[in-house]
């Protein structure tokens, strides 16, 4: 197979910029840790509120310090309703479904989560800034998926 | 030059299928015109119509109906031109399969119009449409390949007679094309027989969520390129023609599908990134194989730029950029693709960021991916489409594309590119400001949220705007293919249309390409890799499934 002397140069050029993009990914991914949100608990959809954690949910401070919001997604708003969490602290948020699928966006973040019945996803994330922060659902969820909003209000420790 | 003229067999069924493909079109495109006017309050439906409702049928009306059906048509009438009439055989199994796939969407667009599919496009479960919708689903799926095996047929007989030869360019890539298609309507398939319709029907309890959404997703991205290789035919074979050239390199040409065939399916999990139950090892892993994908797009990049540059230095062209001016941009045939290419350029380099692994979480479900993908399906693939149709339709009704209606299908395509700008770079500025997707309102009561009317570009505005001029583009574009139907001056014989099929030397080019068993093995292999251990894990550790709800 021919190939021309500028395609070579071009593919090339084009494939080490791909490899060097996989990289940068790669490297901030296992290396620094910026994996996007996920997880591997399992729940049964039908039974969330009975078992652990979700059977308490809202702010609790973990044994190693940092802090984790458990979250309850349901058509059409989240449970607990209000957030409040402390500033320049790490917070994990781990959540799960009761109905449909639904996600747990903080607008102005990279908390962007799918938020799966029978699945438990987790996402860490530091509030820099003091201040109240957005969150809408942005998948698809009925009815009222417009109306699925609520706000995680950020404090001085 | 006289133009070799196909069968009225393969004429009326290319017909049929073409003239599906623009009524699924035009309630497509009105549906998007709702759409607008609804988000920004200044419409309010009747109660027996409801956004989401307008919004599953804008999605599956033009992102899977106008496109199969126009591709199958596409298919049909460039099989016939390029190999042959088709055989009796070929004729029925193709009407069958069109029966089919008719059916199929008439059924899904009942159960939408019934308010019993609400679901998108996207069908996620534990959303539960009602029973029908499924069915509708696979007859549709099933409609298709039975048109898919028909012309697959019409390919082997071809080859019988043509022992040891290479196949025409255009056969090639249809036989290609479909290859993809059906392995990759395999998850669907799966899904909807094995989990959906049992499900919907109350034969089993629940559903397994997560793996219904993994297998939506093997089919879901190699559907992006199941719309995408047909507009890569019309810039491969059709478009060299139109401008005076002849393909740039045919094995090159070829090698691009077979990457295509390789290297489109495993990368499902690139929608699923910012999921539970999939672990990063296996995101990683077809976030990878995704790259591998973007390398025959390169490759398609520069074929196209090196034809355009030959054949602009042939017509007297000089210096670095001066062939491009002689390029025939008074021909509609070949400026609408062009432009069309022109929008792929932004467009790939944004699936590009999409599917970045934890990039993807800045922009996931915003509005940027909308933006995203009327940049790619929306006109690199459909502008593609327009400007086949400019043609394709009056070489099919043996009708005149008149001078007047050639300069209509210049503000058709200059209009839709000024919406499709408005309207995608907003969604794409709004998506990076956290402006959620697929929403009926837009009114959040938070300083963040109203931002998303403050600005020239980033502003719900601007998208309306952009989305109300792409709507009158469409009702142009259909008005043009009802006169080039029925009422454009009937040609005789002097102004002919022709189906432009390029010249292809491939005299250079390896048969290996063509020995389909060696690429389909290795496609078998690679989705093997990337799928057997993470759907396992699914499957073995599967949650109690989940119950039937729906929640419109």
């Amino acid at each position: 197979m021919h190939l021309h002397k500028f395609e070579k140069i071009w593919l090339v050029f084009g494939i080490a910029a791909l490899v060097l993009f996989l990289s940068v990914v790669g490297v901030s991914a296992f290396h620094q840790g910026h994996t996007p949100s996920g997880g591997h608990m399992r729940v049964d959809p039908e039974k969330v509120r009975e078992t652990a954690p979700f059977n308490q949910t809202g702010l609790r401070q973990k044994e190693d310090g940092t802090y984790e919001v458990v979250m309850i997604a349901q058509a059409f708003g989240y449970d607990p309703g209000k957030i409040q969490v402390p500033a320049g602290e790490q917070v994990t948020f781990t959540a799960t479904s009761e109905d449909v699928v639904h996600s747990f966006s903080i607008v102005g973040t990279n908390v962007n989560m799918m938020v799966v019945p029978g699945q438990v996803n987790h996402k860490a994330h530091t509030f820099d800034e003091p201040g109240t922060y957005l969150v809408v659902c942005n998948e698809y969820c009925g009815s009222g998926h417009h109306f699925m909003s609520t706000e995680v209000e950020v404090v001085e420790k | 030059m006289k133009s070799i003229q196909i069968g009225n067999g393969e004429r009326k069924l290319a017909l049929a299928n073409i003239g599906f493909a623009y009524s699924a079109f035009l309630i497509g495109t009105l549906c998007g015109l709702l759409q607008v006017f609804i988000r920004n309050d200044a419409l309010t439906l009747p109660g027996w119509l409801d956004y989401y409702q307008v919004l599953t049928a804008h999605g599956l009306l033009l992102a899977i109906v106008f496109t199969t059906f126009f591709i199958f048509g596409f298919f049909q009438a460039g099989m016939s031109r390029t190999i042959g009439s088709f055989g009796g055989k070929v004729l029925r199994w193709s009407w069958v399969g069109y029966a089919i796939t008719s059916l199929g969407t008439l059924l899904v667009v009942i159960m939408i119009l019934a308010g019993q599919a609400s679901v998108l496009y996207t069908f996620y479960a534990p959303l539960q449409a009602h029973g029908l919708f499924y069915v509708g689903l696979a007859l549709f799926v099933i409609g298709t390949w039975v048109q898919g095996f028909a012309l697959v047929g019409h390919y082997w007989v071809w080859r019988r007679e043509h022992k040891g030869e290479l196949s025409p360019l255009f056969a090639f890539m249809t036989v290609a094309t479909i290859i993809l298609w059906v392995i990759a309507c395999l998850g669907v398939v799966a899904a909807v027989l094995f989990q959906f319709i049992p499900w919907a029907f109350g034969i089993t309890d629940g559903i397994n969520v997560e793996l219904s959404r993994s297998l939506f997703w093997y089919f879901g991205h190699p559907l992006v390129y199941f719309w995408l290789l047909p507009a890569y035919m019309a810039w491969y074979v059709v478009v060299p023609k139109i401008i005076g050239g002849r393909v740039f390199s045919d094995s090159l040409a070829r090698l691009s599908f077979v990457l295509f065939i390789l290297f489109s399916i495993p990368v499902g999990f690139h929608h699923q990134l910012t999921e539970p139950g999939i672990t990063s090892f296996w995101k990683f892993l077809q976030t990878v194989l995704t790259f591998m994908v973007i390398i025959p797009s390169l490759m398609t990049a520069f074929s196209m730029f090196a034809t355009f540059e030959v054949r602009g230095r042939e017509l007297g062209g000089r210096g670095l950029f001066g062939w491009f001016r002689k390029l025939p941009w008074k021909d509609v045939r070949f400026t609408s693709i062009f432009i069309a290419m022109a929008f792929f350029i932004p467009g790939g380099a944004g699936g590009i960021i999409n599917a970045s692994f934890q990039m993807n979480e800045v922009i996931h479900n915003t509005l940027w991916v909308v933006g995203h993908f009327h940049i790619t399906v929306g006109t690199p693939v459909a502008m593609t489409f327009f400007g086949l149709t400019f043609w394709l339709v009056p070489y099919l009704t043996g009708r005149v594309f008149t001078k007047s209606l050639q300069r209509l299908a210049f503000i058709q395509i200059i209009t839709w590119s000024i919406g499709m700008i408005l309207m995608s770079t907003a969604q794409h500025l709004l998506g990076l400001l956290g402006a959620p997707r697929r929403t009926a309102y837009t009114g959040y009561a938070h300083e963040d949220a109203l931002a998303w009317f403050d600005g020239v570009l980033s502003n719900h505005v601007t998208m309306a705007v952009g989305g109300s001029i792409l709507f009158l583009s469409a009702v142009l574009l259909v008005f043009i293919v009802v006169q080039l139907w029925w009422f454009a001056p009937v040609s005789k014989g002097e102004n002919l249309e022709s189906f432009p099929i390029a010249a292809s030397d491939s005299s250079a080019t390896p048969t290996f390409l063509e020995n389909w068993k060696i690429w389909i093995a290795i496609a078998f292999v690679l989705i093997a890799v990337a799928y057997t251990i993470p759907l396992t894990d699914l499957i073995q550790h599967a949650p109690p499934g989940s119950g039937r709800f729906q929640t419109w």
